[in-house]
């Protein structure tokens, strides 16, 4: 799972309100090498909830974003891009958990793939 | 200018549909202009029937044409014609009066080309094509024949004046064209693709040719991001992917997205062994009660998909059969049992599931953003499918592409464009409407019964055809490969 997942993620139980940002429990993390596509990230920039990722970043291991939500005009600049590249789309949660912070109900990720399913009596 | 764009005469609902998908992405329509139809003029040569494989085009200019050519899964070829004529006297008349200028700079002698002769719907003869070259010569090609490699290829296109075969209804007059072409489908791409060789396949993964034609609908591009809400094996996505699109894909059944059949044969190996970029995002989750942070929208470029509607695949979403009948009240899964407890799942209904999913795009695509996919229908005696497509107030229809799957139902693939904004007040409407589901599960899931109406052992209506099955009604033609 990469950051731009976990950024879009959120705990859907029934009644929970405030189920972003979902909590990294770090088992494994690996990096891979993804091609660097600067207007995918521009396209991606505004959607993106920073601080949850500035955060998200750090738990993975990965402390070189800005923690202040940074002015559009940083887009410009390749050394930002490639940064926001790394946290965004190279750092992967192979192993771990997504903690919901409201009610602590952890959804896995196993091989790198979050389980998202509710059960039966949080629908 | 107007071109000759013939197509491969398959699919063929889906021929200008895909054609006018990508003219709209290579910049054919004027985007700054809100009245723009957004399709395309198109003319049928002399006595041709609609279906006919051969259409005049007109577009803005000759890269574009050729974008979409290159491009394309279904165009043979866009031509500049040079000359036209129902006979080869009347070509070498029209071809002599068409102006030099255009014809010249292809011509000159430092170029290299080749000729190819054409005819739709019957074979010609070596010998024959040879002559039909010669009889060419009063064009004056300065350049070097090169077979393999050429910089410009002319084509001389026959329409055979035959009579019923092909399906088509017969042509009176002869046509014949002679061209230069601007490109044409890479189908080089369908064998590379082709299910049969693909690692890691499901029941119902997206043949290749028709994955290549969701994925032109949903004009997918690099810098563009993808989601496919039911994801499966991937096969859709793949074609994206190809495309340069970023994807992303859920499923609800976590042994397909996670396991798969091993290391080397799961979702993400079917990407690595076309050396594409692999997904950005695998996940599981249910289509009816996404896990999308509230406030995330207009995230997706498009959203591509084949819904489980129930024939061949049923869907499935939370909450357990029982309970959704009211025959149980909620399980509540013990603390000590919460690790690894498999939630129960209840059956689908394509009214439900086509419901969340227009909600899902009407929220998570960029204004503009498209979604694509397939809606199942059944059929009737009399060849027409009279049926109402799913509406949503935030989308326009813009193409309805049928696929006869059997002589029961067919699947029709839909394009969507988002025009509108997702408001408070749609979001509530979604979210009364998606309670009454819950309420209603039993009936939902009895009305739309698509398995039992396709496989049932009398055809529905069987009334008016007497047990006699055997007369189609149906042209052959589009039978089992158009």
């Amino acid at each position: 799972m990469r950051l731009l997942t976990h950024n879009m993620l959120s705990s859907n139980i029934k009644g929970v309100i405030n189920g972003f940002p979902l909590r990294i429990e770090v088992e494994k993390v690996i990096e891979k090498q993804v091609d660097f596509n600067p207007d995918f990230l521009k396209n991606m920039f505004s959607k993106i909830d920073w601080k949850a990722l500035a955060d998200a970043s750090k738990i993975m291991g990965y402390a070189e974003l800005p923690e202040e939500v940074p002015d559009a005009s940083v887009l410009d600049s390749d050394e930002f891009l490639q940064k926001f590249h790394h946290a965004l789309l190279e750092l992967h949660l192979e192993e771990g958990a997504l903690v919901c912070p409201e009610t602590g109900r952890r959804f896995p990720v196993n091989k790198g793939i979050p389980n998202m399913l509710l059960h039966e009596d949080e629908v | 200018m107007w071109y000759l764009c013939v197509f491969y005469h398959r699919l063929l609902d889906y021929r200008k549909p895909e054609f006018e998908a990508l003219a709209d992405l290579f910049g054919a329509f004027d985007n700054n202009n809100p009245s723009s139809s957004h399709s395309l003029e198109w003319k049928l040569p002399e006595h041709h029937h609609p279906d006919s494989p051969f259409h005049f085009v007109n577009l803005p200019s000759e890269d574009i044409a050729r974008n979409i050519a290159n491009r394309s899964i279904l165009v043979k070829g866009v031509y500049e014609i040079w000359g036209e004529g129902s006979s080869y006297e009347e070509l070498k008349e029209a071809v002599n009066s068409y102006p030099d200028d255009r014809k010249l700079p292809y011509l000159t002698s430092d170029s290299t080309f080749r000729l190819i002769v054409d005819r739709f719907g019957k074979a010609i003869s070596f010998k024959d094509q040879t002559a039909l070259i010669k009889g060419m010569s009063y064009i004056p090609f300065k350049g070097k024949v090169d077979l393999r490699n050429p910089e410009h290829k002319f084509w001389l296109i026959e329409t055979d004046d035959y009579e019923s075969n092909n399906g088509l209804p017969p042509i009176v007059d002869k046509r014949v064209f002679f061209g230069r072409e601007i490109g044409g489908a890479d189908r080089k791409l369908l064998p590379t693709y082709e299910l049969k060789s693909r690692n890691y396949l499901g029941p119902t993964a997206m043949d290749a040719e028709v994955a290549f034609l969701m994925a032109n609908q949903a004009q997918a591009m690099p810098g563009k991001l993808v989601y496919d809400p039911f994801v499966g094996t991937g096969s859709i996505l793949v074609a994206a992917a190809h495309f340069g699109a970023m994807t992303m894909g859920a499923d609800i059944d976590i042994r397909v997205v996670r396991d798969g059949r091993g290391p080397d044969c799961n979702v993400w190996s079917n990407f690595k062994q076309y050396g594409l970029q692999m997904p950005v995002s695998l996940l599981r989750a249910d289509n009816n009660l996404p896990p999308w942070r509230p406030g995330l929208k207009e995230i997706f470029d498009a959203i591509i998909c084949d819904p489980p509607y129930g024939v061949r695949a049923g869907g499935r979403k939370s909450g357990g059969r029982k309970l959704l009948k009211g025959v149980v009240s909620p399980y509540t899964v013990p603390d000590d049992k919460r690790t690894g407890h498999i939630p129960s799942t209840a059956a689908y209904s394509l009214a439900e599931c086509v419901h969340d999913l227009l909600d899902l795009a009407a929220k998570m695509l960029k204004p503009n953003g498209r979604l694509v996919y397939f809606y199942p229908v059944l059929r009737d005696n009399n060849d027409t499918i009279d049926v109402e497509f799913p509406k949503h107030p935030c989308f326009k229809l813009i193409a309805s592409c049928e696929q006869m799957l059997s002589y029961r139902y067919s699947r029709v693939l839909l394009t969507m464009v988002k025009i509108g904004a997702y408001t408070d007040e749609i979001e509530e409407i979604a979210r009364v409407r998606h309670m009454e589901f819950r309420e209603n599960h039993v009936k939902w899931m009895e009305e739309g019964n698509l398995h039992a109406a396709v496989f049932s052992p009398e055809f529905l209506g069987g009334e008016d055809l007497d047990g006699k099955i055997g007369k189609d009604p149906k042209k052959k033609y589009r039978g089992k490969y158009v």
